[in-house]
């Protein structure tokens, strides 16, 4: 397994459409770091772009952050949520960083309206190619079977524990302060499948 | 234990630690959350008003009658605002007055880049400008202290980077309390506050007065600050501009300036004449720039860095670059990959949303459509493509009159939303009456002010803190105006909406029609929410439905064997059973509610 949270700063960028629950799992990224002892700085744009449009946060970890957003070129992992999204972002990252993708398809305007075609699997692998490491999850199909699709984001944030190498318990620990008391149990499981997900990609990856 | 904040969280926090009392504002991206975070922290007053110089004026109020006062307000909204501001620099103050005004580089929900900054040297008023969410909680009680001292009030400009960060913060003690019981007496004093010419004579050279105090206490405040480094580079900057600069020249001296206006001279010279060359990193207008200049320092800003949009690490590393401060370095020939163009996600109008009945309407009738700001500006884009016009708040109203003054071929309308209507719409109105001008005017009446998140306003019957109130009656408000012709339709149901707005079109006086469905995101409309099904064996793939730009209709695998084209399905995660499409649909191949009813039965929905 990696250890990327050795290099400084980690720099963690989540991106979606809006209405994909992005800004809270940001939330989460951004408070376990605070657990971790870090000096933490997150930035998002609220507003316009919510209303179903492209949406990104950025999250940093480090001994002292200045600018709260990563440079292009400069990020770790991007956690996308979609997977037009990932191949929009995935230029932000550093040679060798991950991308973490939900498999999971949006349809914009103009592909619905026949201007523009979303791109194939075949074309995403051509343009990743051996340059960054992808790593599809079944996000919402797993939270499907957990019974509400709407915790995918949580799913998601269980892989990237295993990518952090971060203690598990600190995460679930955030995410049973930050999501509402009903609603506790269903994200541990939630934050449970993601992760064993991303150990058994992992062991067989590696 | 320091907590995380963005800017808006510590802002609001640091008014309650301050001793505000008094707070209003109107929401505005990326301001609208410090009055959110604010209004529930206990025993504060805090309001939202129909806009923001009606906000500015209550806090004044506070001010002279001796509470801590807050306002909160978008750049733009400083505009409507400004009459308000530069006569309450004239006045001065009795308690701390300050403004925080958001601005929005880079424009991510604005229609207009404006440096607020400016408006400090045009009325005279300091500028206080946070680095980050610690500085934002920290500089509101610093900007109230100053605004007491020097009878003043003060503006505390924030941008969006610094609105929208997340930082970890020190939070100070608990609020002071306040005396329980004793009302204090309003301190009369006619010649500081009634601003008859005679009296303003007086005041406006007190004004000059105190300004240029702050400007001398300004080489010596704490919120400007000196951080010593390589003496080769010296770098003036503020705000975020401060964090990418820090990024990019790590071993840089710095002039860091927390007031950016009134500069502060001797600091400044003082500064410059410890290092080789002073370059000024700044957002927006070249504002620290040309205060340098007026002190004789030679520098370079904006011949380095560009005027508009937003800075950022990168920006700041490739402009210098370019100008030789830095060695080239890979740049962008270091990124692991550059993906062709894609398909680009601009923001729509959400499923189910109302808003999306009239622009359909509206484009089916081929209007000139002279729109406002809000959501439905986003009827403006593709495939509804509605608007011909949109400006600033109110602006419709004004314009489609002038427009129908200019006697075109085409016939046009106004479209305004609720909350807009009662931010600057009425006395746009009023004109449209008084003057009996044939402009037809829509008021999308969603219920609330929906682009910023939902706030109540006059029409919702709550108060930002959630008291119950009584809600204007639209309607009624409208007729009183002078307007004769008004009608409430249901923008879901499209054939009423277009009848109603042929007969208005066709008449000689001012018409107003309310499309009246509340937003399909408030909770009240959630609960109604049933997805609409396609039948695929009647679909004739004509596209029609997808027409209306609804996110839940999508190509479907299946195609029209006639035609070889998609057939449409409809997404039943996002689908809130608006029937929208289902009236468009030339073959009834969507089915309605109530035929799904029939169908699959209702009863468990």
């Amino acid at each position: 397994m990696s250890t990327p949270e050795k290099r400084e700063p980690v720099n963690l960028l989540l991106c979606g459409v809006g209405g994909q629950g992005i800004l809270l799992a940001a939330d989460v990224v951004a408070l376990v770091g605070v657990e971790l002892g870090y000096d933490v700085k997150k930035s998002e744009i609220h507003g316009m772009a919510q209303r179903g449009g492209s949406v990104t946060s950025h999250v940093r970890w480090a001994q002292r952050v200045y600018s709260p957003l990563s440079p292009p070129g400069e990020v770790d992992y991007v956690i996308a949520f979609e997977r037009l999204e990932a191949l929009r972002h995935a230029a932000l990252l550093r040679p060798g960083g991950t991308l973490l993708v939900n498999d999971y398809r949006i349809t914009p305007g103009s592909v619905t309206l026949g201007q523009d075609d979303y791109p194939s699997a075949q074309q995403e692998a051509e343009i990743y190619g051996e340059r960054v490491h992808v790593l599809y999850l079944p996000a919402m199909t797993l939270a499907q079977q957990l019974g509400q699709v709407r915790v995918n984001n949580i799913v998601m944030l269980g892989a990237l524990s295993a990518h952090l190498a971060t203690p598990e318990e600190t995460w679930r620990r955030v995410i049973a302060n930050r999501v509402p008391a009903r609603f506790v149990e269903l994200n541990e499981r939630a934050f449970a499948v993601g992760r064993a997900h991303a150990l058994d990609q992992l062991g067989q990856g590696r | 234990m320091k907590r995380l904040l963005s800017g808006n969280q510590a802002l609001a926090r640091g008014a309650w630690q301050a001793g505000v009392r008094v707070a209003a504002g109107y929401p505005g991206t990326p301001s609208t959350e410090i009055l959110e975070t604010f209004a529930p922290m206990p025993d504060v007053y805090a309001e939202w008003c129909p806009n923001e110089k009606v906000a500015l004026d209550v806090a004044v109020g506070a001010s002279y009658a001796g509470a801590r006062a807050l306002v909160v307000m978008k750049h733009v909204g400083l505009n409507v605002a400004a009459d308000a501001l530069f006569y309450v620099a004239i006045t001065g103050v009795e308690a701390g007055l300050l403004i925080v005004v958001a601005d929005d580089p880079g424009m991510h929900s604005s229609q207009g880049e404006q440096d607020t900054r400016r408006y400090g040297k045009f009325a005279r008023v300091p500028v206080l400008e946070p680095s980050d969410s610690q500085e934002c909680l920290d500089m509101v009680a610093a900007g109230l202290e100053l605004s007491e001292r020097y009878d003043l009030p003060v503006i505390l400009r924030t941008t969006t980077r610094i609105a929208h960060s997340y930082g970890l913060v020190q939070v100070g003690a608990e609020r002071p309390t306040m005396p329980q019981g004793v009302k204090p007496a309003y301190r009369l004093d006619p010649t500081k506050y009634v601003m008859l010419p005679g009296n303003a004579r007086h005041r406006q050279p007190i004004m000059e007065e105190n300004i240029r105090r702050v400007a001398e206490a300004a080489n010596s405040l704490p919120q400007n600050r000196i951080e010593p480094g390589d003496r080769a580079l010296g770098i003036v900057t503020s705000g975020i501009s401060y964090q990418y600069a820090r990024e990019v020249f790590p071993q840089a001296s710095y002039c860091r300036l927390g007031l950016s206006y009134p500069a502060p001279s001797r600091l400044l010279k003082d500064f410059a004449a410890t290092v080789d060359r002073v370059i000024v990193i700044e957002e927006g207008d070249p504002v620290l720039e040309e205060e340098c200049r007026l002190q004789g320092i030679a520098c370079e800003g904006k011949s380095i860095f560009p005027l508009s949009g937003e800075l950022s690490t990168k920006v700041v590393r490739d402009c210098a670059e370019r100008a030789g401060l830095l060695p080239i370095a890979l740049g962008d020939a270091a990124l692991p990959l550059t993906p062709p163009p894609l398909p680009a996600r601009p923001p729509v109008l959400c499923p189910g949303c109302p808003h999306r009945g009239v622009f359909t309407t509206l484009r089916k009738l081929k209007l000139v459509v002279n729109g406002d700001i809000g959501c439905y500006t986003l009827g403006a884009l593709p495939p509804l493509g509605a608007l011909s016009s949109c400006g600033c708040m109110g602006a419709s109203i004004g314009v489609a009159h002038g427009v129908t003054l200019a006697g075109v071929a085409q016939r046009n309308i106004a479209v305004i939303g609720d909350s807009t209507f009662y931010h600057s719409g009425i006395p746009a109105l009023l004109n449209v009456a008084y003057n009996h001008s044939r402009t037809l005017t829509v008021i999308l009446d969603n219920g609330t002010t929906a682009m910023t998140g939902h706030q109540h306003h006059p029409g919702t019957g709550r108060t930002l803190q959630m008291r119950p109130t009584p809600a204007a009656d639209l309607e009624a408000v409208v007729r009183a105006l002078g307007i004769g012709q008004v009608r409430v339709v249901d923008p879901y149901d499209l054939s009423a909406l277009e009848s109603a707005l042929q007969e208005y079109l066709a008449l000689d006086e001012p018409s107003v029609v309310i499309a009246r469905r509340e937003c399909a995101l408030l909770p009240s409309a959630r609960e109604r929410h049933r997805p609409l099904r396609v039948q695929l064996d009647k679909c004739i793939a004509c596209g029609a439905c997808r027409r209306v730009g609804c996110p839940a209709i999508v190509k479907s695998e299946q195609v029209y064997a006639k035609t070889g084209k998609p057939k449409s399905e409809i997404d039943p995660l996002l689908c809130t059973g608006c029937e929208i499409c289902a009236q468009v649909c030339p073959v009834n191949a969507i089915l309605f509610r109530n035929q799904l009813d029939a169908t699959e039965g209702g009863a468990n929905r």
